[in-house]
């Protein structure tokens, strides 16, 4: 926030902003909003009754997360058993899935704390419900993994605490890493979250109407008054929490991807693994994004703040990170054939021939193929178009993971421990009812809190900046408006 | 304490002699609806020598700190020495746990105690190995205390504030630029100082803000 200069000088009321013109940028928000237009536009949402379509789907999404607990709850009464997994295929969908929620979760952090750092203004549009997709993803996430462990009501076991066993955890495993790496990002990410909230909050605390409104935002808004001392000190906070969250982001799907590589399977034990998990991560991540953000723009009606240039920009990244997916696909298969390493080699002709291989051409054709429909302008500039991308790289990056996790355990080095992966009714239902837990938690976020980081909003607004050098131009700003 | 540590929130001060007499003054606030004038207003009331000022706004103004003269936090420092905490923490607890380097004395409950952990055969002291547990902790322990600290310093969470109760105040988290000066102010006269405000160009509306 600290060093941005849009100096736009264009009208913003119905201008097409994908044009990139470079003398000039580009409004970020348009229909000829001003401050209180933008904060008008998102409050609306937080201080109106919800609408027939949100009960609706809050009562379908909540049922299912109920469904979620419900088969939970199952499972601790039954055992891993109900799931599919067997020797030699322990992870099956539980990991699959961890794995698939936790990549999620990354663009929420790249965005909010990445494209912070490059400063990249386009993100304040998008970056709330980003980071709010962040916590919902790592809440899925973190649920798999503390009930594929066999007896969760021991998962405490994970963390380090003196106890009458006289044991400790083992800090050399990559699953321990997972623990640190994992419960540092869903608290830090809460943190980041919320410490951007706050000045909202107070936003929403002032444009409240009912009682029980004004106490709940009064409450999480801390007294917040908007004081240039408090902004000072925040924006330091905030600009620290970007430097941290950066390493961390990268790191967490590292040490997801050390979970593999540190194993001697064939076809995990490879250096490409952090990288190409990161960037698949992103990947993932911004399919969901654009999944949740199309829709949610056109029914919150807030297409002037999340822009079409929003969009274009996050199906680029998208794109971007595409590639480097797919280069790090052939990679895999090139080290394999140049290493001359038997097993590798045979698991790398066996992902697209061998016993999986459905799995394997669903996600080249979804994460390699479909998406480079954006390469065309004219795609990617229809929304339609980018929602097809979108839900192919979604489909694509859960099917990577079962790639990964599947046909690497079923074919090991003994033809003897070979073994097959049969997902049971209650693996599937698990996974489609762990959306049903995401989707309400962000159906809650949409109606009750701020969706749109109101302040960072206005601060990329031409108004937002003091003309230069003193002088007569006090009215500078409105006429952008 | 520093100019910056000083906000001019908070109820807590106490002028007896002038509060026996009349209701108790929090300070006065001008309202201004854009960032030129609120800039200008703040450099104008510092240069009038106002000391405890502050400028309420609905977003940071880039260029304020010089208008009001803040100086810059103390934050990122606390933040490095939590951070190099975090770090010293888990190279402890990892090599503590992993090995038994650390001589430890009798009275240590044997719960407590690290042992020579071997598995395949890797070295008890494998750092390389510890890293992730290391720089994660070093991450959460400095991500917590630039939030947790920024808000201490800020002196929130502060439910009370006379300037909440102010219904014109409502709009600095909207779209008006607020520049408030504190009745402790040396400086301060309820009169002079609203007439002062009001002068300065681009003023809507001044408001002298009453203490409970």
């Amino acid at each position: 926030m600290a060093a941005i200069h849009p100096g736009s000088t264009i009208p913003t009321v119905d201008t097409d902003n994908t044009v990139d013109d470079p003398t000039r940028r580009a409004p970020l928000v348009t229909g000829g909003l001003d401050f209180a237009g933008v904060t008008e536009n998102v409050a609306r949402v937080a201080t109106t009754r919800p609408d027939l379509l949100w009960w609706s789907g809050f009562l379908v999404l909540s049922a299912m997360a109920m469904g979620f607990f419900t088969f939970i709850g199952y499972l601790f009464v039954t055992g891993v058993g109900i799931w599919g997994n067997n020797q030699p295929i322990a992870w099956g969908f539980p990991i699959i899935n961890f794995v698939f929620w936790v990549g999620i979760g990354h663009a929420g952090t790249l965005i909010s704390a990445i494209l912070f750092l490059f400063r990249q203004n386009w993100r304040t549009s998008i970056n709330r419900f980003a980071e709010a997709m962040t916590i919902f993803a790592v809440v899925c996430a973190g649920i798999f993994p503390a009930i594929h462990v066999g007896r969760p009501w021991l998962a405490f076991w994970l963390f380090p605490y003196p106890n009458q066993m006289a044991m400790w955890p083992q800090f050399r495993s990559p699953l321990l890493w997972d623990v640190f790496a994992v419960s540092t990002y869903a608290s830090v990410s809460l943190l980041f979250w919320y410490t951007g909230m706050v000045p909202d909050l107070a936003t929403l605390r002032d444009k409240a109407k009912s009682r029980i409104g004004q106490i709940f935002y009064s409450f999480f808004a801390l007294g917040w008054t908007g004081s240039a001392r408090h902004w000072h000190r925040f924006e330091k906070a905030y600009l620290l929490l970007a430097a941290l969250c950066t390493p961390l982001v990268l790191s967490v799907h590292s040490v997801v991807s050390f979970d593999f590589a540190v194993a001697q399977l064939p076809g995990w034990h490879t250096t490409v693994f952090p990288p190409y998990f990161v960037a698949g991560a992103i990947y993932g991540g911004f399919a969901m994004v654009l999944t949740l953000a199309i829709p949610c723009r056109e029914w919150l009606g807030l297409k002037h703040i999340i822009t079409m240039r929003h969009i274009v920009n996050c199906a680029k990244v998208m794109l971007g990170t595409g590639m480097i997916v797919m280069y790090a696909y052939s990679i895999e298969f090139f080290v394999a054939w140049y290493s001359g390493h038997h097993f590798e080699q045979f698991v790398f002709r066996n992902r697209p021939l061998g016993n999986y291989t459905v799995g394997f051409w669903t996600m080249v054709f979804c994460n390699c193929i479909g998406p480079q429909v954006l390469w065309i302008k004219k795609c990617r500039e229809n929304l339609w178009w980018i929602m097809f991308a979108a839900m192919c790289v979604n489909i694509g990056m859960w099917f990577v993971r079962f790639v990964i996790t599947v046909t690497s355990l079923s074919r090991d080095f003994l033809p003897g421990s070979w073994a097959q992966f049969h997902p049971t009714w209650v693996d599937i239902c698990m996974f489609a009812c762990s959306f049903g837990l995401f989707g309400s938690l962000f159906f809650l976020f949409l109606k009750f809190l701020p969706v749109i980081a109101i302040s960072e909003v206005k601060t990329v607004m031409p108004e937002a900046h003091a003309s230069h050098h003193g002088g007569d131009h006090a009215d500078a700003g409105k006429e952008d408006a | 304490m520093t100019a910056i540590d000083t906000p001019i929130t908070g109820t807590g001060h106490a002028e007896p002699a002038e509060a026996a007499a009349e209701p108790k003054l929090f300070g006065l606030i001008g309202e201004f609806d854009n960032v030129d004038d609120i800039i200008g207003a703040a450099n104008a009331v510092r240069e009038a020598g106002y000391k405890k000022t502050d400028v309420h706004s609905p977003f940071p103004v880039h260029g304020i700190d010089d208008a009001l003269g803040i100086k810059p936090t103390v934050l990122p420092w606390i933040v490095l020495a939590m951070g190099l905490t975090g770090m010293t923490t888990g190279l402890l607890l990892t090599t503590y746990t992993m090995a038994d380097w650390l001589p430890i004395p009798e009275r240590v409950p044997e719960n407590f105690e690290g042992y020579k952990f071997l598995i395949s055969g890797k070295p008890f002291n494998s750092l390389a190995g510890f890293i992730p547990v290391i720089f994660e902790l070093t991450i959460m322990f400095s991500a917590y205390t630039a939030v947790f600290a920024m808000f201490l310093l800020n002196k929130l969470p502060m439910m009370s504030n006379p300037l909440l109760r102010s219904k014109r105040f409502r709009r600095a988290t909207d779209d008006r630029f607020f520049i408030a000066i504190d009745a402790r102010d040396a400086q301060f006269d309820a009169e002079q100082s609203a007439e002062f405000v009001k002068n300065l160009p681009g003023c809507l509306a001044v408001e002298v803000i009453e203490d409970e």
